[in-house]
């Protein structure tokens, strides 16, 4: 069954002080940089558009092609940003791969950095994990030490800059554009597009997003060869990757394998569902990706499988529940994360997640009235597709999805409080006291 | 620029063909969706778009659908019009065609409407608010929304001027743009997330800029009101009337609105040539002071050394007494509150009926080289010859010497702030330190003693695409004006004067000037004197120039003048204020023409109401040279009479005949003898000054929002005033044992002043600034000009 693993990005996590610069050079780390130097930038670039290195971040824009988009004409400098603000609701994936082989990154940024022809590059950190930013700041540093990065990298003439910035805890912070700006030092809220970030970015120049795991799965392209990577994962989605399982599994947690691995198989590796219990629905990218149930165990989990099942891949962040817990308490949760996070730029998102939080405290107090899922799904068309950036997308699509699957028990709303139907306390791992519902 | 006035500047083939609804419809590339549709009568409803501000996409209550981009695709969204720009054959759907677009639309207007108040009964915006005139004309019947709304305290007062009511914001970012782009005072920013976003401010730094009274106007809900207006009146209870600003020479269009025969408030009007849609607070704001206890309702005459109501009869027969005394022995001071056609009334009542060219409208400090470039350079000139805001937005550089556009000239200044943002204009102050508004311009600073303007003028670069603008401070500082258009001739610059007031410029035009007759004509101009004569009807006119202001008052207190007819002049403007008290004082007779109890009335003769700007029409030159009519707002109980009124009548008496009594006639007579066409007074050879004072030397400018008497009564807007403080460089500072902060006396010739100090780093070495006026008090009191020596110590006075 573990024949089904290919760690690449994980494979040295358990080592002794992985973190350490020392330790990363032993098992092969820095390899990939010092192969990139010797050879141009455009082979560098076109070594990871042939891999086909898709971005990880939730959309799936070719890595390779985005770098092309730089102008190389443009006079100004250029950036790379990598987006380390990790903050979408079951998403774990880049915290402990920097937590654990913050080299793996820097390494990749070194690298891409040196494809797009840039000479600074930011890596913006969501400021709750401080442990985190520490480990990459020091990362940074002994890489400054050792010549991987400053004036002329390992002598190749080529200079570059890294700098570790931690954001202040905003969801929209992972938006690019409002990464941008608050990089930028101003408040993190999404820019009008066009121009585009590889257009003018950050400073008004041109600019690279990359997330952590995209950039962090570089250097191993260019190690081991575009090939060696397209080798992995599907047709159109290549290469391997890493799948958060979280939730009422066994053994919850990162599991690197080639993309168009099913759930059920993710499931098994991680030793099935919770004892006694068996699988009522899931999210194959977070909860901005539309929920999915026990029918789609078999779709393979990558880009063109997700879609195909009218969901997204996304951040193949997957969050599992089992037939205790409650849909709609489940949907509040996440639609109260949505509110909470709503940057307020633009009304549909800043007023819609306000007023669906609402809707949706009826339904789990079984104080809903008949047409209130009618009213419901009308509010998420009229915020679906109208709002600034892609939040409120997200914010609906776990509302629509979980009507779509689980109507009755939004009917049940309208006679019956949600902690009846599944008594909060069988959903928990550890379970409150009787009576202490929230 | 509107999209029609784009239109009409790009050639033909650079429109391309957009279909709206299905009508095609012809625009210049990179317009808006929503301006494509506005051209063809479609109205997208909207709240964060406005036309001169940068698009934000914000509040998407303008989604149309594009079923074709032009290639043939659609987009697969609905889009916001207000940030969409179009395309070549791109095809729009708009509410009107699209149910789509017409159910997102209606959709945004019912989340718009979830956490507002619907307090419209008792808001002040109610029955002119885009929220409620749209969620009429776009929004759902009924809300679906039974849940709990977002609520704040309420006011808050983001400065002493504008408060601010949270709740019933829908975070359009209108206010916070228009302050970081449009006046360049971001003290205002959306603060907090969500729901509960909100504009705030620093609680030290409360919005105190020149024009916050924009954003009130621009907001498309009540959630910003003045302080004067809250709760004043009912849109639909108040009468309109467009005017031009009485307060500077910009020349805003603006509109007044009155109730119960009380000016309620004035809004900036739409005038895309000059103000755009903008006004400052100042124009907006103080319009108290003619409410005030000191407003004059009857004539007054001196009886036993004090002032007694009288009535017109009386008055008028004491006044004509005095004058037929003076004879032609009398100096007459209009000020710069008077429209064109009482100026032009004051200019000839003082050749026709007292047969002396003894008339200056300059109470601040002139020169005989002032004239003598007005006369040359200024007067006689239409819109068109000169410089306009236009040419400024266009210009590549824009100079400025002795003048202070932010302070002195506010929308100036807004238009060289937009084409720095827009079109990246090179300011180039001449000024003896970059002040708060020369820095918003990027203006690179070309540090300068006061008084020392002419040498350093002689020595700046200018090419044909430089504007230089000159204030009115310029006549301080002897040579400036004559090594101005020395630069002006050499380097094909063109050359504009700004003055401060806005009856300045059309006192020039209507000939209150010793040295010019109406329409520029010099006095000493035969052929000149020809035509007025043959247009006025009298056989001569005084051949010699006359004195100006500062002569007029010294001749008069020295007895070598017999009479004053005096309008609106404050002694405290004049150069040496006790001396012109004192003039004012030993003056044979004195008679004051004024609207409220001034310092001259009080030491008048005999006094003679005459009209607020609110209560008569007529016309205000700008310092373009265009026209900005004046509409009579409300006639009070209370009125009396213009100024021109007043002086037909005098001359009535006195048994001559001024020729016209009321505005009408005195514009048409002004248009029919037309500007001189004849050979132009010669340009002024002044050298530059021999030398400044010794020691310190003064450098001043009056602020926009001061003690001035026409802010009398505007208690909200002086609570928004810069406060009054002395600057130095480090340098002179430290070399005085100063440091920054320290409470330091500023005195002259006549008094002392106590400031506190601001070490500021731009400051030339040797200058202390000082503002022009402080609380009412204007530097008059100390007897000194910029350019003259004052001596700065610690302590108190």
């Amino acid at each position: 069954m573990t024949d089904l693993l290919t760690p690449v990005l994980s494979a040295n996590w358990a080592d002794e002080r992985a973190w350490k610069i020392t330790n990363y050079e032993r098992t092969g780390g820095y390899q990939g940089l010092r192969k990139a130097l010797g050879r141009t930038p455009a082979d560098v670039m076109g070594t990871v558009k042939d891999a086909g290195l898709r971005g990880r971040g939730g959309a799936g824009f070719p890595t390779g092609m985005k770098w092309s988009f730089v102008p190389q004409d443009n006079p100004n400098p250029k950036y790379l940003v990598v987006n380390a603000d990790e903050s979408e609701p079951g998403t774990c994936k880049d915290m402990p791969l920097m937590m654990a082989s913050p080299h793996t990154l820097v390494e990749g940024v070194i690298i891409a950095s040196y494809a797009i022809g840039c000479e600074a590059a930011f890596i913006y950190v969501r400021g709750e994990v401080v442990h985190v930013v520490r480990r990459l700041q020091q990362a940074v540093r002994e890489a400054y030490s050792a010549g991987y990065i400053g004036k002329n990298v390992l002598g190749s003439g080529y200079s570059l800059d890294v700098v570790v910035h931690a954001g202040a805890g905003a969801y929209i912070c992972g938006e690019e554009t409002a990464l941008l700006d608050s990089l930028e030092g101003r408040r993190g809220q999404p820019r009008l597009r066009p121009p585009f970030p590889a257009v003018a970015g950050l400073y008004a120049c041109p600019t690279v997003v990359n997330n952590v795991e995209s950039i962090a799965s570089v250097p191993s392209i260019i190690a081991n060869g575009a090939e060696w990577f397209a080798s992995m994962g599907t047709e159109k989605s290549k290469g391997m990757t890493l799948y958060s399982l979280s939730g009422h599994v066994q053994r919850p947690g990162q599991f690197e394998a080639p993309l168009g691995i099913t759930l059920r198989q993710l499931i098994e590796l991680s030793g099935g569902v919770r004892e006694g219990h068996e699988l009522k629905f899931w999210t194959p990218g977070g909860s901005s990706t539309p929920i999915l149930t026990a029918e789609h165990l078999d779709i393979p989990l990558d880009y063109e499988g997700a879609a195909a099942a009218g969901t997204m891949l996304g951040t193949k962040a997957l969050q599992v529940f089992d037939e205790t817990t409650s849909v709609v308490r489940t949907t509040l949760r996440w639609v109260e994360f949505y509110k909470h996070e709503s940057c307020g730029k633009c009304t549909p998102c800043r007023e819609g997640s306000w007023w669906l939080v609402q809707l949706l405290q009826r339904f789990e107090a079984g104080t809903a009235v008949e047409g209130d899922i009618e009213k419901m799904l009308d509010l998420c068309d009229n915020i679906g597709g109208k709002s600034f950036c892609a939040l409120a997308d997200g914010a609906v699509a776990c509302v629509t999805s979980a009507v779509k699957h689980f109507r009755s028990e939004f009917e049940a709303g309208y006679t019956t409080p949600a902690w009846e139907l599944f008594p909060y306390e069988r959903s928990a791992l550890f379970a409150a006291p009787k009576g202490a519902h929230a | 620029m509107s999209v029609e006035a784009k239109a009409a500047e790009v050639a033909t083939s650079d429109l391309i063909s957009v279909f709206i609804d299905g009508t095609e419809v012809q625009v210049p590339k990179g317009t808006l969706a929503i301006r494509a549709a506005e051209m063809i009568g479609v109205d997208i409803p909207r709240f964060c778009d406005h036309p001169l501000l940068d698009p934000v996409g914000a509040c998407r209550q303008c989604m149309v659908e594009v079923p074709d981009m032009g290639n043939g695709r659609g987009m697969p969204k609905p889009q916001a019009s207000c940030t969409l720009e179009v395309a070549p054959n791109m095809q729009i759907k708009t509410q009107v065609s699209s149910p789509v677009a017409d159910k997102a639309q209606t959709g945004m207007l019912e989340l718009l409407l979830i956490n507002h108040p619907l307090d419209c009964p008792i808001c002040d915006k109610g029955g002119e608010c885009p929220l409620q005139n749209q969620a009429l004309s776009h929004g759902p019947a009924e809300s679906r929304y039974l849940g709990v709304k977002r609520t704040f305290p309420k006011p808050v007062a983001i400065s002493a001027q504008v408060l601010l009511d949270r709740e019933r914001c829908v975070l359009c970012a209108r206010c916070t743009r228009f302050s970081e782009q449009i006046s360049g005072d971001p003290f205002i920013a959306l603060v907090e997330r969500g729901a509960l976003q909100q504009v705030g401010f620093y609680e030290d730094k409360p919005y105190d800029s020149y024009f916050s009274g924009n954003v009130i106007q621009i907001c498309p809900v009540g959630a910003l009101t003045s302080a004067d207006y809250r709760f004043q009146a009912r849109p639909f209870d108040l009468v309109s009337t467009p005017v031009t600003c009485e307060i500077c020479a910009s020349g805003c269009q603006l509109r007044t609105d009155h109730r119960h025969y009380q000016v309620k408030r004035r809004l900036a009007g739409n005038a895309p040539e000059v103000n755009e849609e903008w006004n400052c607070d100042r124009g907006r704001f103080a319009f108290h002071s003619g409410r005030l206890a000191d407003r004059l309702t009857s004539p007054l005459v001196r009886d036993g050394g004090v002032l007694r109501p009288a009535s017109w009869p009386e008055a008028i027969d004491a006044a004509v007494a005095g004058l037929r005394r003076a004879g032609s022995s009398v100096g007459v001071l209009t000020g710069g509150r008077l429209t064109l056609e009482n100026a032009y009334g004051y200019a000839k009542f003082a050749r026709v009926v007292l047969g002396t060219n003894n008339v200056d409208f300059r109470s601040r400090p002139h020169s005989l080289e002032e004239g003598q470039f007005l006369a040359h350079a200024v007067a006689g000139r239409t819109v068109g010859e000169g410089v306009t805001y236009a040419d400024l937005e266009n210009a590549s550089q824009v100079i400025c010497v002795a003048f202070e556009p932010e302070e002195e000239s506010p929308i100036v200044f807004l238009r060289l702030r937009k084409a720095v943002r827009k079109k990246k204009l090179k300011v180039v102050t001449v000024a003896p330190f970059a002040s708060n508004g020369a820095e918003k311009l990027g203006a690179h600073l070309v540090p300068t003693v006061p008084g020392t303007e002419a040498e350093v003028v002689g020595k700046l670069d200018a090419d044909a695409d430089t504007v230089i603008l000159v204030g009115e401070r310029a006549a301080s500082s002897l040579g400036t004006f004559t090594a101005l258009l020395e630069l002006a001739g050499r380097s094909g610059a063109r050359l504009a004067w700004v003055p401060r007031r806005a009856g300045d410029r059309g006192a020039v035009e209507a000939g209150c000037l010793p040295n010019l007759l109406p329409g520029g004509r010099p006095v000493t101009d035969a052929s000149a004197r020809v035509d007025v004569q043959a247009a006025w009807a009298v056989p001569t006119l005084p051949t010699t120039p006359g004195l100006d202001a500062g002569a007029m008052l010294h001749a008069a207190g020295t007895g070598s003048l017999a009479a004053l007819v005096v309008a609106g002049v404050e002694p405290t403007d004049f150069a040496d204020a006790e001396a012109a008290r004192a003039s004012l004082e030993g003056a044979g007779f004195v008679l004051s023409l004024e609207t409220r109890l001034s310092e001259v009335a009080e030491r008048a003769d005999v006094v003679l109401p005459v009209d607020l700007i609110e209560e008569q029409s007529g016309t205000f030159v700008n310092w373009e040279h265009r026209e900005g009519r004046v509409n009579r707002v409300n006639r009070q109980a209370r009125s009396a009479m213009t100024d021109l009124r007043v002086l037909a009548m005098l001359a009535d008496a006195l048994g001559s005949d001024l020729g016209v009594r009321r505005a009408s006639g005195a514009k048409a007579e002004l248009t029919e003898l037309g500007v001189w066409e004849g050979e132009r007074a010669a340009a002024p050879a002044e050298a530059a000054a021999s030398g400044v004072g010794t020691g310190l030397v003064l450098g001043s400018w009056r602020l926009l929002i001061d003690g001035s008497a026409g802010n009398d009564g505007s208690e909200a807007l002086l609570a928004t005033a810069k406060r009054p403080v002395a600057r130095l460089s480090e340098a002179t500072a430290s070399g005085l044992g100063l440091a920054d902060g320290d409470q330091v006396t500023v005195a002259a010739g006549n008094g002392v002043w106590e400031l506190p100090l601001v070490v500021t780093p731009s400051m030339v070495d040797g200058v202390c600034w000082v503002p022009g006026n402080v609380a009412g008090v204007g530097l008059g009191e100390l007897a000194v000009t910029p350019g003259e020596s004052v001596q700065v110590n610690g302590g108190a006075a």
